[in-house]
């Protein structure tokens, strides 16, 4: 069997890794994407004890998102220590190389078939190696997500150069070195444009102001507080933009305080003079593959239906990251993806975990969880978003327990550990969590 | 000075028609466009219909051409290869009153020649479109009404002009036009043309060039029309074109299964007087979706993925103006609202014969090039077919916009057949029109750009003149050398 081997240069001058390319060979594992999550899965697939992992990654080098996040603040929670996106994803991708892991970038995941004896055929579009087919027993889906757009959330007005996603803004600024603009507006208080408010401030843009629609921020109380007040940048809550004006380049928006049905209140609009408008108003996990192939979605989280082993609803493919449901900190990305991983190493080994028995159903006050199911036998923990604002309150799953929390926000991912010795004691197929004002 | 027998003012699809059938015959042609492509005004915000042609009543200019230009089509299309599919199209009845209008039009129709119009009861119109209103009455199917992608008419026409020797000249806004001797002289803010005709094809701007040669005798009153993209999810909603029963001002607010698979819904009709007003409204989407939603009730406003507007150039005669003038070798082809995106190829033989009456000799090029190289969306083809493609070409397994699979290929085809700018890119490729709108592959689009044209980073925009997309830092400078960096 002929190997043809490809090396190049990754952001760390002088270190070099290896690419498999010859496709012919089966693996064991494949995951598509290759930023934490799919970094963390690959790690986790060779924990569990399989030895050919490969990870697909559509740009030219692995890394996904983290590679433009130079702030620092990740890691605090897996690391223990304050790290750069960029220091985050190579301390994953030296371990990947260590761990032997392949890796094929510049290539694009078109399909995925299946063989009657469950072997995956993974389509690819490769840069290098023009359109191969990879054979794989598991795969794991790690294709992150995208950033919500002006259409949106429908803003009238033209349609001028100027108005664009945060996370655009982020790759002009520090990847190409390149401004979006000189006075900017924010639209949306989600993490990426506190972000993105902080770092345009640094290199000498004038930053009007974010306003959010929502009577509370979108982004984590940090980057509120360390990207907005420590800059003396207003927010303006329960505010949005009502109307974009300019022909060739934004020219100024007109931003309206909402009503209660979070319509603006056009009587109290006013002008601001801005030539960008940048937009963070959500993230989408991007399932487009998943969709083709059939995968259940949940509506509420826009990513895969999965079972405690996070596996989807068709048999050996996996999911985890920012594609099953987005996450707040990319910590808690790894946590997942180590998980879905060894899964996925364990199932193309042949081993089953034993079939869920319990149904997950978000109540009161609760957006989504997942897993959607658990089994009876073993520890879970659940990830989980609120609804809206509570402050104190308290977790009940079912009738089995409860738990106190001061307070929660939709911004921030709820973790809730459920331990097998609860679990042993339930009859019934369906468990309900609900999020209740602490004295109910 | 260069001296031309032609010049084209505006490169819109009706410049282009024209443009392009000139560059049939031993004429020298020029086309002057004041944006940086063609069919960057009104032609891009077009919705893009072929109509059947019965709405246009006999008698008029419009009614005329509306028939021919719909059977040129077909011989078109494949010569130019742009995205062109007749689905048919149904105007619906909502009451007793609307079911004699159909009757009406149908009758129309006939007359001029529009083939194999149908009236359709309530039973056979739901079990066709079983998404629509089970309220309406019935319905007139006139099957030989399509959707075309009205940039890509523009750019194909464009491009086999030119490789049939017609001179493009983008950026040009026209300034002032003379009148010397036997000829006319215009003036763009870089260049002097002289030329025997002028064609006045200026849009919604061409009341304005014609009063740079003292003309007054039309207006053009711009009526704007919103229309709102919806999401792919509802692809399949509706099979056909459905509009309502026509009002005096407009076809209505129609349902329009775009080319693309895409529905979109639209347009408004509001007359407005600034030239440049292509906003979308509150008003607008509230009018659009109240009326869209009478005929099929499962469409949202939510599912709204990205909204534009364009201006029709209705003049105030309501018919098109097509013709000489008081001023010799000065040709108008103005007003030309709806059907003018249908009538445009039968408009430019209506135009060629005029300027033959005029004493403009027609003679055939022995050498004349009909085709222009067919360009397949990577994505809509088979594996096999990739494979192939890839194996002659290794850049069309570089994927570039995920959203809508385009590959490297197909955005250096692009640049290489006349796109210079982002939206020239989007419009040629449907890179960034997928859910993303760009927020992946715009910046990979401008560095092939800039690889391509030579421009900075900074110097490209999106749709040519003030439309920058990035702009430099400032303060960077080498802490030693103090140059910049």
């Amino acid at each position: 069997m002929s190997l043809k081997w490809k090396t190049i240069n990754i952001q760390k001058p002088g270190k070099k890794f290896n690419i498999l390319g010859h496709m012919e060979q089966a693996y064991d594992v494949v995951v598509i994407g290759g930023g934490p999550g799919g970094m963390g899965a690959a790690l986790g697939a060779r924990e569990s004890g399989v030895a050919r992992v490969l990870i697909l990654d559509r740009e030219s080098e692995p890394g996904g998102i983290l590679l433009q996040c130079i702030h620092s603040g990740f890691g605090l929670h897996y690391f223990k220590e304050q790290l750069t996106g960029p220091e985050y994803a190579e301390r994953f991708l030296n371990k990947v190389i260590d761990d032997n892991v392949k890796i094929m970038a510049g290539s694009y995941v078109s399909g995925i078939a299946v063989d009657s004896d469950g072997t995956k055929q993974v389509r690819v579009l490769s840069e290098d190696h023009g359109q191969v087919i990879v054979k794989t027993r598991a795969v794991v889906l790690s294709m992150g997500c995208r950033e919500r757009t002006r259409g949106a959330i429908r803003i009238p007005g033209t349609r001028p150069s100027g108005v664009l996603t945060a996370g655009l803004a982020q790759k002009f600024v520090n990847m190409m070195g390149m401004l979006p603009g000189k006075r900017i507006a924010i639209l949306g208080s989600g993490d990426i444009g506190l972000i993105m408010a902080r770092r345009l401030m640094l290199e000498g843009c004038e930053v009007v102001g974010v306003f959010e629609y929502l009577p509370y921020s979108n982004g984590l109380t940090r980057n509120v507080v360390q990207c907005l007040e420590d800059f003396g940048i207003p927010l303006h809550l329960s505010t949005t933009v009502a109307y974009i004006h300019g022909r060739d380049r934004v020219e100024r928006i007109t931003v309206a305080p909402v009503e209660k049905d979070l319509k603006p209140d056009l009587s109290q609009a006013r002008d601001i003079q801005c030539d960008t408008l940048l937009l963070s108003i959500g993230l989408i996990p991007e399932n487009e593959l998943s969709q083709s192939l059939g995968i259940r979605l949940d509506l509420i989280t826009g990513g895969p239906w999965v079972s405690s082993t996070l596996e989807t609803s068709m048999p050996g493919v996996f999911a985890c990251g920012n594609v099953l449901h987005v996450h707040d900190l990319v910590d808690y990305v790894t946590r997942e993806s180590l998980l879905a991983g060894r899964f996925a190493g364990e199932w193309a080994q042949g081993v089953r975990r034993p079939v869920d028995n319990i149904r997950l159903i978000p109540g009161d006050n609760v957006r989504y969880c997942v897993p959607h199911s658990l089994s009876t036998e073993r520890e879970h923990t659940i990830y989980m978003r609120c609804k809206t604002v509570m402050q104190p309150c308290k977790i009940r799953v079912g009738n089995l327990m409860e738990k106190k929390l001061r307070f929660v926000v939709p911004a921030e991912m709820i973790m809730l550990k459920i331990k097998p010795h609860l679990l042993d004691k339930f009859h019934g197929d369906t468990l309900r969590i609900d999020i209740l004002p602490e004295d109910a | 000075m260069t001296m031309y027998d032609v010049v084209i003012i505006g490169g819109g699809v009706v410049g282009c028609s024209i443009a392009r059938e000139l560059s049939r015959f031993q004429v020298r042609t020029a086309l002057l466009e004041q944006c940086a492509e063609v069919g960057f005004g009104t032609s891009k915000t077009n919705s893009g219909i072929i109509h059947a042609g019965h709405h246009s009543p006999p008698g008029t200019l419009k009614g005329m051409l509306v028939v021919r230009g719909n059977e040129l089509y077909d011989r078109l299309q494949k010569e130019l290869g742009f995205s062109f599919r007749r689905i048919g199209e149904l105007v619906v009845a909502q009451s007793q009153e609307e079911i004699e209008i159909l009757e009406h039009l149908k009758q129309q129709g006939v007359e001029k020649g529009v083939p194999g119009l149908e009236i359709w009861d309530q039973k056979r119109l739901l079990r066709e479109e079983p998404n629509l209103s089970h309220t309406l009455l019935s319905a007139l199917h006139a099957p030989s009404a399509g959707v075309i992608n009205p940039y890509e008419l523009a750019f194909a026409l464009i491009e086999n002009a030119e490789k049939n020797g017609v001179v493009l000249k983008v950026d040009s806004p026209v300034e002032k036009i003379e009148y010397q001797k036997d000829r006319l002289v215009l003036h763009t803010p870089t260049k002097k043309l002289a030329t025997r005709f002028v064609l006045n094809c200026a849009g919604v701007f061409s009341d304005k060039i014609a009063q740079m040669v003292g003309l007054n005798d039309f207006v053009i009153l711009p009526r704007k029309g919103e229309e709102y993209m919806l999401d792919k999810r509802l692809q399949g909603l509706v099979r056909r074109l459905i509009f309502p029963v026509p009002t005096k001002q407009s076809k209505g607010t129609l349902i329009i299964p775009t080319y693309d698979g895409t529905i979109m819904v639209g347009p408004t009709a509001q007359d407005t007087f600034d030239r440049y007003d292509v906003s979308t409204t509150y008003e607008g989407a509230k009018q659009v979706f109240e009326a869209v939603k009478k005929i099929c009730p499962s469409i949202s406003e939510r599912d709204t993925i990205t909204e534009f507007a364009g201006l029709r150039a209705v003049s105030n005669t309501n018919d098109f103006i097509i013709g000489t003038t008081a001023v010799k070798g000065f040709i108008n082809v103005a007003g030309i609202q709806s059907p003018g995106l249908t009538a445009a190829p039968a408009i430019a033989e209506y135009v060629c014969d005029i300027l033959e009456n005029e004493g403009l000799e027609l003679i055939k090029k022995p050498d004349f090039k009909p085709h222009i190289p067919k360009v397949s969306h990577f994505g809509n083809l088979s594996v096999a077919e990739q494979k192939r493609l890839i194996e002659e070409n290794a850049s069309y397994a570089k994927v570039i916009c995920r959203c809508e699979l385009v590959t490297e290929a197909e955005i250096n085809h692009a640049i290489d057949h006349g796109a210079r700018t982002l939206d020239g890119i989007k419009f040629r490729t449907r890179a960034g029109m997928g859910r993303c709108q760009g927020g992946f592959c715009a910046a990979r689009c401008m560095n092939i750009l800039a690889g391509h044209t030579g421009q900075a980073i900074h110097q490209i925009t999106k749709r040519g003149s003030g439309s920058w997309i990035v702009t430099k830092m400032e303060n960077h400078q080498h802490p030693k050398t103090g140059k910049e960096v």
